[in-house]
């Protein structure tokens, strides 16, 4: 569904990015995994729009697109729940559910009403206990902010998610809600790129694992054929696995 | 509003009376604060000068002519006109500070649009079209308007694509236009200005007069309650909580008795005799017995409420004001969002300088010529303004009315100070000075008990 062909990307004289290549099938997840400066934020930021890579393609259903912004990615149903959650604090949750894509009602004046109500309704699935709709979203709690970012990426029928690193800030009951979460989205057909630090997450969300080491692929192998030795091999040796997938 | 969660930690204590009273209306405490700030400098300076000074009081039953305290129409008429351009400029430099930039040339820009708006009048318009032609004011005023809207975007592009600080490019800009605000006729005063614009200035002539203050009161109230009507229409479609119905009617009876009580304020200010005088003269007519006009709303006046209207919804109700708030709280969420903020800064840096132009009418009608110091360190105020009426420098906060508020305590107590005449320039500075880190200081610990 989704593929990085060779991928490049430099920032002043180092490789961020060098000649990567990872794809992604519809209903899967696959994990990037690598030590922090490894490049998977940085490669996963080409496919969001968040940065233009030097070389490189992307194709989506077998077609090249161009990606420049993050208004382009969204267009190809590209969705992005970035590390730091991107949410303007001083906004409150609908605002930030629909920033860039407010609803407007006659005369071009935004529906705050509509977008208020449309959020209730998608928190409700995801967060029912969710009630602070009316206060900026830098009083609510670290699951509640999350809740939100994911609310966000989940409404607009995304195709395609980018999860980077999802679990970090949260404690065991809410991360078990975003496994359950993925493990949903994942039935529904989506793909999913997950940037992953924890290996015992990797091997019980992924379907397949992409690991970087300064700046290129190690290698991809399927997370059913692979222990965790295997992999944390590969990502602090740059060890190529015996098997590719 | 639902935003009460029901864990034992965070039930609050028991609401006093005056709080739930604040719940239910959901009228912003800091407002409030600032309101009950303004209303105590207003009757502070009628104290001082009733028992202090021991003038007449009109709230003793003093009459108008006699009166010469603060709480008299003509005192708060001519408040009404000088907080006008300083509210003005305050909206502009509100959307400015919550994007976290400043601007400091707003009062030279204000100088040097002005000085270009006399010359045009005075060489080009006026020669052209012949002395009092109608169409003078309105080029003028169109182009002191792009003038402004013009340097603006100059200084908000150099700060959005050259990533050069807005508190550097705005320095620059402070000193760059005041030194071709007085290259541009050399020093010299341009003198005097087409009659019509004059009128924007204010004044007995520039003013709606009785009737037609009264009619845009009329128009106000039932805009307020048609607000209402509406407020409650959506809130009941999408099926939210509603405010408590004598809330509601509370806040619009409220806001109307505030609308017909400063119309008949602004309407019993009369004319001068002089006054009326000229303008029967002009119309060839023996001057009546007890001919008494009543001055209204000044022009200025309802250039400042079309503007904070505008800017208001234009803050609240637009994707514009809303995408402010987003860079203004967190920039990098802002461009992830697909937000372009760099035209965004360029649009409202040219934004502030519009409004920095049209200041520059007000001000260059009401002196009725274009000096070069027009202005001269206003853009301190105007961002005092701001900042005391509740804008954070830190960014993303910030309201229309609490800048236009801010506008009206500093210039109360700017005035007020001339009128009791609490000595010179330098002491109303230091008092200034005073209340502007006062201000701050309490809006800070407000919002730290907030948390």
């Amino acid at each position: 569904m989704v593929e990085l062909r060779d991928m490049s990307i430099s920032f002043g004289g180092i490789k961020a990015v060098d000649h990567v290549t990872v794809d992604l099938y519809p209903g899967e997840v696959v994990g990037l995994l690598g030590h922090n400066g490894a490049g998977k934020s940085t490669l996963i930021k080409c496919l969001s729009g968040a940065y233009k890579a030097d070389a490189g393609q992307i194709l989506i259903n077998g077609a090249e697109v161009e990606i420049n912004n993050p208004r382009d990615a969204r267009a190809q149903n590209i969705e992005t729940i970035y590390q730091t959650l991107a949410l303007a604090d001083n906004l409150n949750a609908a605002s930030n559910l629909f920033l860039g894509r407010e609803l407007v009602g006659p005369g071009g004046f935004l529906d705050d009403s509509k977008m208020e109500a449309e959020t209730r309704k998608i928190m409700a699935r995801l967060n029912p206990n969710f009630r602070k709709f009316n206060v900026p979203v830098s009083a609510l709690s670290g699951g509640q902010r999350q809740s939100v970012a994911i609310a966000r990426a989940v409404y607009f029928n995304a195709k395609i998610l980018i999860m980077d690193e999802p679990t970090a800030a949260l404690g065991p009951q809410e991360t078990q809600m975003v496994a359950e979460l993925i493990q949903e989205l994942k039935a529904q057909g989506l793909g999913i790129f997950l940037i992953e630090h924890d290996i015992h997450n990797v091997m019980k969300l992924c379907d397949r694992a992409s690991v970087m080491k300064n700046g290129q692929l190690v290698g991809t192998v399927d997370v059913n054929q692979v222990t965790d030795e295997d992999i944390l091999s590969m990502i602090i040796l740059g060890k190529k696995p015996a098997k590719a997938a | 509003m639902s935003n009460t969660s029901h864990s034992p930690a965070t039930q609050s204590a028991p609401e006093s009376g005056f709080g739930r009273f604040l719940r239910a209306t959901e009228i912003d405490p800091r407002l409030l604060g600032m309101v009950g700030a303004l209303v105590l400098i207003w009757v502070a300076f009628e104290a001082y000068s009733t028992f202090v000074l021991g003038r007449p009081s009109m709230l003793l039953g003093a009459a108008q002519a006699d009166a010469n305290g603060f709480l008299t129409p003509r005192n708060l008429w001519n408040l009404s006109v000088q907080t006008a351009y300083i509210g003005i400029m305050a909206t502009g430099m509100v959307l400015v500070i919550i994007t976290r930039n400043i601007d400091l040339s707003v009062g030279s820009i204000m100088g040097m649009v002005g000085m270009y708006m006399g010359l045009l009048q005075v060489d080009f318009l006026t020669p052209a079209l012949g002395l009092g032609h109608p169409a003078i004011w309105v080029v003028t005023v169109i182009f002191g308007i792009v003038m402004g809207a013009l340097i603006g975007a100059l200084q908000g592009s150099m700060i959005a694509y050259l990533n050069i600080p807005s508190f550097i490019v705005t320095l620059g800009g402070l000193l760059v236009w005041r030194g071709a605000a007085f290259l541009v006729a050399g020093g010299k005063t341009i003198a005097p200005m087409d009659d019509t614009f004059a009128l924007i200035g204010g004044g007995s002539f520039g003013a709606l007069g009785r009737t037609g203050s009264w009619i845009f009161a009329a128009i106000a109230v039932v805009a307020v309650v048609w607000g209402v009507v509406r407020g409650r229409k959506a809130r009941t479609l999408h099926g939210f909580q509603q405010r408590p119905v004598w809330a509601e009617w509370f806040m619009g009876g409220l806001i109307c008795a505030i609308i017909l009580g400063a119309t008949a304020i602004v309407n019993s200010y009369i004319w001068p005799k002089g006054n009326i005088k000229k303008y029967y003269d002009q119309l060839g007519l023996p001057v009546p017995d007890g001919a008494e006009f009543g001055h209204g709303y000044a022009y200025p006046v309802l250039i400042l409420i079309v503007v904070a209207i505008f800017m208001t919804v234009l803050m609240t109700r637009t994707r514009f004001g809303r995408y402010v708030f987003a860079i203004g709280g967190n920039p990098e969420a802002a461009a992830l969002s697909g937000i372009n903020t760099r035209t965004m800064t360029v649009k409202i840096f040219a934004l502030m300088g519009g409004l920095a132009g049209i200041a520059a009418v007000i001000g260059a009608a009401r002196q009725n010529s274009a000096t070069n110091a027009m202005g001269n360190l206003d853009e301190l105020y105007v961002i005092a303004a701001a900042v005391v009426g509740g804008t954070s420098l830190a960014g993303g906060v910030g309201t229309v009315y609490g800048a236009i508020i801010g506008a009206l305590i500093l210039t109360s107590l700017q005035t007020g100070m001339v009128l009791i005449g609490f000595g010179d320039g330098s002491y109303q500075r230091i008092v200034i000075g005073i209340a502007l880190v006062l201000a701050v200081w309490l809006d800070i610990v407000y919002r730290k008990r907030l948390k």
